[in-house]
């Protein structure tokens, strides 16, 4: 046994059984007011399943549309309405909070051996202030929505009749609970580290998390303040982003974009935190160059600061400026190759355990590696006049951006659902979903590529005949992904249900949260643990044919 | 500064020591460095704004520095000495808690809050004189003919606005901070052993104070 026992946690009796986390309170006020991190984390897996939901809707009437070139299921305006709605939900109520806010949540504590996060009320805080923001957006797009796109670039979003103003409230509400949960996330992680977890001991997930709170906590207000302006200027026209009143709107997209660029990591960067852990638990041997993959995350964390000119390209930016943020913007798929190279040595001549996790991590691999590859191409400038605002751009990002993050969540709720509910799922259907989710993501957006190359702008309602085609292949895969997440998210309520109950270490991983109870009791440990070996050790117990 | 430790699992623990703690040093330590980086998150909010003054000065310098004239600068001067005197009280408040001279904590506290409340009322009357000027932002911007002022510098009044209304705010909120902390003082929560509350308030309030010394000369004494 790996975790020794020095001091006795509050609440524990001396031989008495602590009940779980489920189990210890019941009643709706002990879920809605708990302060428990692992209850938050599943009020965050409810509502961004909700929202996931939605945001998929919503992509699913898009498809639809864009499977004739004109006048299919809804006009231009309700188009325009469509995919802004799908971008705000994705980006802000989906991607940005669904890791941290679910895996994070439930699992920083328990992986450096914590009885909770540092601030518990403050964790509460950022929950409700998310629902808040989740709230008005949809508020906001019961009366209308807006059609400006996700980005809100000005003088459009400042004189647009739609319903823009509660979404851009939405999205600066989100922000402040994106803020409190990377303090938290901090704090917690310098204060509340256990005895034995050094900094080159904490497991590379938390690695990701600390990488992505530095970018939540100063990258989200400057967002937060833009957006700020933005509504200001509507409601009282006070020319900020007005050329009309001497205001520019390129600062707009300047303060966007010092924000939006970095937050793509904020999505992304949780991902491969997830690829770490799952690569760890089963390739059965030590994870390959985890000083590496640690810093690699410091590296986008922090170039990925002075990116963000690379989507002003064509907006006028000198040819200089454009080539430093291109060389900068090439920098980060260095970084992000130091990391595919170490999950693929990790990989090599080692007894991998095909599981439904690991099954989403090579979709995963497979999403990055091409994803990154076209984000290098798209930040050569002569290549990206070419393709800028074209759907070459939407495949790429909803390949790096959307892909590896889907992808990753599915495989941290699979990888993770033994340990969270104490329930084990059946390994055929989620195995199934998995391959359907991944051949449909990957299908959706190849046609893209080729669509985007050829011509076809983003955003568009309409588009020649001869794209046809390549639009119909897109939507036919689109449904596959929806088909394979459907068949997911029964897979796992039927396991809720009744599935078999879970060891405390199904996969026989090597990782410290495998060692306490499934699930975790209402404190995780019953007094606080030693720590004193590295998370990636891998010790040969319990393999995986016995879960089943 | 307190440094008392706890003995792992033998002594009693304080009431305010949360279980997640093992100890109270490291309790006031996580208060602190979330506070820091809670501070760290405001320059980010306000640098944003920075940067859009920078920029719309560097392109209109003279209608900046016209309506940059209208501004009362008097009062200006009044509202940065009154709040670099609050953070000075503020300061001292940490310093008596730490002593345990309850009273005199609260005294200081109070006077704090009264600072923040009369800033507040200086400023508004500030905004009321410039309602009446017509110096309003962007569309709202009617200032008398005699006074010859350029249409940008309607933007100046746009950044000004923006970025002392959103001080203000900040000062609102540490009013309302200073006062639970001053309450809660004064119902004995805080001791020697235990004032995080005052040390993270205060840290706030210098903040804010901090945020005020940029503004002042930014937008009152543009030559």
């Amino acid at each position: 046994m790996s975790l020794a026992v020095v001091e006795q946690a509050p609440g524990h009796h001396e031989g008495a059984e602590e009940p779980d986390y489920i189990r210890g309170k019941s009643g709706v006020m002990s879920w809605v007011l708990t302060l428990d991190h692992k209850r938050i984390a599943l009020l965050y897996l409810a509502t961004v399943t909700l929202t996931f939901f939605l945001g998929g809707v919503f992509a699913l009437a898009l498809r639809t549309e864009l499977l004739v070139p004109e006048n299919g299921i809804m006009d231009a305006m309700t188009y325009n309405r469509m995919f802004t709605l799908h971008g705000v939900t994705m980006v802000f109520f989906f991607m940005i909070p669904a890791i941290p806010g679910v895996f994070g949540n439930f699992f920083l504590p328990i992986m450096i051996g914590a009885h909770d996060v540092a601030f518990p009320r403050l964790n509460l805080a950022s929950y409700y202030l998310f629902l808040a923001a989740v709230c008005l957006g949809v508020w906001g797009m019961i009366h209308g929505g807006t059609d400006t796109g996700w980005t809100f670039y000005t003088p459009y979003s400042t004189t647009t009749t739609t319903t823009v103003l509660p979404i851009l409230a939405a999205a600066f509400v989100n922000g402040f609970s994106s803020i409190l949960t990377g303090v938290n996330f901090i704090v917690t992680i310098h204060t509340l580290r256990a005895d034995g977890v050094h900094w080159m001991r904490l497991p590379l997930f938390i690695w990701a998390l600390y990488g992505t709170s530095v970018i939540q906590v100063l990258a989200t207000p400057v967002v937060g303040i833009t957006l700020a302006l933005c509504a200001v200027e509507h409601f009282l026209g006070t020319g900020i982003f007005d050329p009309a009143r001497g205001g520019d709107p390129i600062l707009f997209q300047h303060l966007f974009w010092f924000y939006s660029h970095p937050a793509v990591y904020i999505m992304v960067l949780p991902a491969f935190g997830v690829a770490s852990e799952v690569v760890g638990a089963f390739t059965r041997k030590p994870l390959v160059g985890y000083r590496m993959i640690a810093l690699s995350t410091f590296g986008i964390a922090f170039v990925g600061f002075l990116a963000w000119g690379h989507h002003l390209f064509t907006s006028g930016q000198s040819a200089v400026d454009a080539g430093v943020f291109g060389f900068l913007s090439m920098l980060i798929g260095i970084f992000t190759s130091i990391k595919v190279f170490n999950w693929v040595a990790s990989m090599y001549k080692a007894s991998i355990v095909m599981t439904t996790p690991f099954m989403y991590a090579l979709g995963f691999f497979f999403l990055t590696v091409f994803g990154g590859m076209t984000g290098v191409a798209l930040a050569t400038i002569s290549l990206d006049v070419h393709w800028q605002d074209t759907y070459f751009v939407v495949a790429h990002f909803h390949f790096i951006m959307a892909g590896a993050v889907v992808l990753m969540f599915l495989a941290a709720l699979h990888y993770w659902f033994p340990k969270m509910f104490g329930k084990l799922y059946a390994e055929g259907p989620a195995m199934v979903g998995a391959v359907l989710v991944i051949l449909g993501f990957i299908g959706t957006f190849t046609p893209q590529f080729f669509l985007g190359n050829e011509g076809m702008p983003r955003r568009y309602y309409s588009y020649p005949a001869h794209f046809q085609w390549l639009h119909v292949a897109s939507t036919i895969f689109a449904y596959i992904l929806f088909l394979g997440l459907l068949l997911t998210l029964v897979n796992l309520i039927v396991a809720l249900v009744s599935g078999e109950k879970a060891p405390n270490n199904p996969w026989g991983a090597p990782q410290y949260e495998w060692d306490i109870p499934s699930p975790p009791t209402e404190h995780n440990f019953p007094a606080t643990p030693v720590i004193n070996r590295d998370p990636y050790e891998y010790r040969g117990e319990g393999i995986i044919e016995n879960a089943h | 500064m307190h440094t008392e430790t706890i003995d792992h699992g033998n002594a009693e623990k304080p009431p305010h020591l949360r279980f997640q703690f093992s100890d109270s040093a490291r309790q006031f330590h996580a208060a602190k460095f979330g506070m820091w980086l809670f501070l760290g998150q405001e320059v980010m909010f306000f640098s944003a704004l920075l940067c859009a003054y920078a920029y719309y000065r560097n392109q209109f310098p003279v209608a900046w520095s016209m309506a940059s004239h209208h501004l009362n600068t008097t009062f200006g001067l009044l509202e940065t000495i009154n709040l670099l005197f609050s953070s000075f009280t503020v300061a001292l408040a940490i310093h008596f808690v730490r002593l345990g001279k309850r009273t005199i904590t609260s005294v200081l506290l109070f006077v704090t809050l009264a600072c923040g409340i009369l800033f507040l009322v200086m400023h508004s009357y500030e905004y009321y004189t410039e309602y009446h000027e017509g110096l309003l932002p962007g569309r709202f911007f009617h200032p008398e003919a005699g006074w010859h002022m350029p249409m940008e510098s309607a933007m100046f009044m746009s950044c000004y606005f923006f970025t002392t209304v959103l001080h203000s705010i900040h000062v609102l909120i540490g009013v309302g901070v200073l006062g639970v902390i001053m309450v809660f003082n004064m119902k004995g929560k805080y001791s020697p052993a235990y004032y995080t509350h005052v040390e993270i308030g205060g840290l706030y309030w210098h903040l804010v104070d901090l945020i005020w010394i940029f503004l002042f000369p930014l937008y009152y004494l543009v030559a």
